[in-house]
């Protein structure tokens, strides 16, 4: 009863975040954050390791209680309605949160009699969605037998069992190799096209880019841009030109030359010391011709001049005019230190 | 979460609920054992170890000081026995939890509409499972190796005696599960607390000719009573006093600890 009361009607803000603060001791992990999400829509959370993804995540789950601000999924507060909260959400965590020592056949029937469904539907649950993630060969294998990938989907199977309304995804494709990645990301395409609202967090602007529409990038618990994912993709430069002068010395007058001009993106053009080069924001094709027409111009040498998709590093330098507080960490490893800190 | 108000009705769960729940979970506990048998060779195997230890090595000294011999000894050791190893198996219940926290499954089952409780109670019911078939093997090789069962009633009700008091243990373990960082100190630290209190008791020996400073420690110790509720229980004598105090320990330490653990549970990030 209750949750039709609560619910707001109609397609509205399936997530909504206020003023969100969390610490772990002295660390702020989150700093005041907002964030909505819009039914049906995918929004990807994009920042460095120790943003505060993960705690996002966790909070919006019910694992982890917020110090102060507001959050509530599907119209549920994630204080002050944590179990009707969890009926309507999935998740996948970093890690393949799958029993290893079962099959994968009993962890998700395990899951779907968890989630009140009679012994024969969550029978017919598990198989159904074993075949849909082809899994139903390996079905009575323990999990702990499947590769990287194969428990992965094993994870998403079991976040789907309940036919979340909202899913979260926590970094769905760290540690994996780009074939496997692929697989996930079709996987989650297909889930997203069933109607699911999808949170996903991630350290790679390619998996934001390849399945949200829109993108909140954090920073040191920070919210520090937002918006949809061509907006943002505007503002960073839709794709990054790196000129690389064969003298070092031509950097900076290179990048007031092109700032003179002003053809470059709506982000300003910003200088790599460490690699030598320089990036420019482009939105296209004319803008590269211009920019290598004006760079001959002036009879500078060149060494190397690419382009490429912003990474997380040039988003945050052309967003923040620094780079990303922690390295990019590829290692599944380390990725867990995001929460215990 | 501290503040947990279920605000509606279909927010709180009905007890079927949680009857299927802690019967799932109890049957995933029992799916580890079939594919990994081995997990149940503490179990099988340290009945078997301690008691012929016990009754072969020491059992014809301290029998004969006893006056009974080694005959003797076996009806003195083999209560005492069954109190320990129930003590000892209730440990595994602190090493599963801290897998289930540290491999992210636990994670999975806090995300669901499920009572915590449930994940509790369902390894509590499988250690007791593990327990008994302990127990079982316990008894028949104390009956190889001598032990006279005279009073069935008596062996049940020990058996009962100490499956209430290994569930009141196991909430320590569960908190120390939750709390410590991986199972390898969840089982040293385990062994730190049990070592004490199995070797300080009467569970092996009588505590007549022991020190009075270490008799203050044994004659409190709850695996004293526990043991000499079990020889009274099996073998004769006293019974009474030794019951009640090993159930009012078994109401205490579950009455302090249950909620420590159900709190340190709920609120673990």
């Amino acid at each position: 009863m209750t949750r039709i009361d609560n619910k707001p009607s109609g397609r509205g803000d399936a997530v909504t975040v206020r003023g969100l603060v969390k610490h772990y001791g002295e660390t702020k992990a989150l700093d005041g954050v907002d964030l909505d999400v819009r039914e049906g829509t995918v929004m990807g959370v994009l920042g460095p390791n120790g943003a505060g993804k993960t705690t996002i995540v966790r909070i919006l789950s019910t694992l982890l209680a917020p110090d102060s601000g507001r959050a509530t999924v599907a119209g549920y507060d994630v204080v002050r309605q944590p179990r009707q909260l969890r009926r309507v959400i999935g998740l996948t965590g970093q890690y393949a949160s799958v029993d290893e020592k079962i099959s994968g056949r009993e962890n998700l029937y395990l899951i779907g009699r968890l989630l009140d469904l009679s012994r024969r539907d969550a029978r017919a649950r598990a198989d159904e969605l074993l075949e849909r993630f082809s899994l139903t060969e390996a079905a009575k294998r323990p999990a702990g037998t499947y590769s990287g990938g194969m428990r992965r989907r094993l994870d998403l199977a079991a976040s789907m069992i309940g036919r979340p309304e909202v899913l979260f995804l926590d970094e769905p494709t760290t540690g994996l190799d780009p074939r496997t990645r692929n697989e996930v990301w079709d996987e989650v395409k297909t889930m997203v096209g069933d109607g699911v609202t999808v949170l996903l967090t991630t350290q790679y602007m390619e998996e934001a880019e390849q399945l949200a529409s829109e993108l909140t990038v954090v920073d040191r618990g920070k919210v520090i841009a937002n918006g949809g994912i061509e907006e943002l993709k505007a503002r960073v430069g839709g794709r990054t030109l790196r000129v690389r002068p064969a003298d070092p010395l031509e950097l900076h007058p290179l990048a007031g030359m092109l700032d003179d001009l002003g053809i470059t993106g709506l982000a300003t053009t910003t200088v790599d010391s460490e690699a030598g080069s320089l990036l420019v924001p482009i939105l296209s094709d004319e803008q590269l011709t211009a920019v290598v027409g004006a760079v001959t111009a002036r009879g500078i040498t060149i060494s190397s001049i690419t382009t490429e998709l912003p990474s997380l590093d040039e988003v945050f330098l052309s967003l923040t005019g620094h780079r990303a507080s922690a390295p990019q960490d590829p290692e599944p490893a380390d990725t867990r230190q995001e929460v215990a800190v | 979460m501290s503040s947990v108000t279920p605000l509606t009705a279909d927010a709180r769960i009905p007890l079927r609920g949680h009857l299927r729940h802690t019967g799932a979970l109890i049957r995933r506990n029992l799916l580890w054992i079939r594919q990994d048998p081995e997990s149940m060779f503490d179990a099988l195997l340290m009945p078997v170890v301690f008691t012929l230890l016990f009754v072969y090595v020491f059992g014809g000294s301290i029998g004969q000081a006893l006056g009974g011999g080694q005959d003797g000894y076996v009806q003195y050791v083999i209560p005492g026995m069954l109190a320990m190893t129930s003590m000892t198996l209730s440990q595994g219940v602190g090493t599963g939890f801290n897998q289930d926290f540290n491999s992210g499954v636990m994670d999975r089952f806090r995300a669901l509409p499920i009572g915590r409780g449930s994940v509790l109670f369902a390894k509590i019911a499988v250690e007791l499972v593990r327990m008994l078939f302990a127990t079982t093997v316990l008894m028949i090789v104390a009956v190889a190796v001598g032990f006279r069962i005279t009073d069935w009633p008596g062996l049940f009700a020990t058996v009962g005696l100490s499956a209430a008091f290994a569930s009141a243990i196991m909430w320590v373990f569960i908190t120390l599960g939750v709390v410590m960082k991986n199972a390898q100190s969840v089982q040293a630290m385990g062994f730190l607390v049990l070592f004490p209190l199995q070797f300080g008791s009467s569970i092996f020996a009588p505590t007549d000719s022991m020190p009075s400073w270490l008799r203050t420690f044994t004659d409190y110790n709850p695996l004293s009573s526990l043991a000499d509720a079990a020889r009274g229980l099996m073998v004769g004598g006293p019974v009474a006093h030794d019951l009640w105090v090993t159930l009012a320990w078994s109401v205490l330490i579950t009455a302090v600890m249950a909620p420590v653990a159900i709190h340190k549970f709920r609120t673990k990030s």
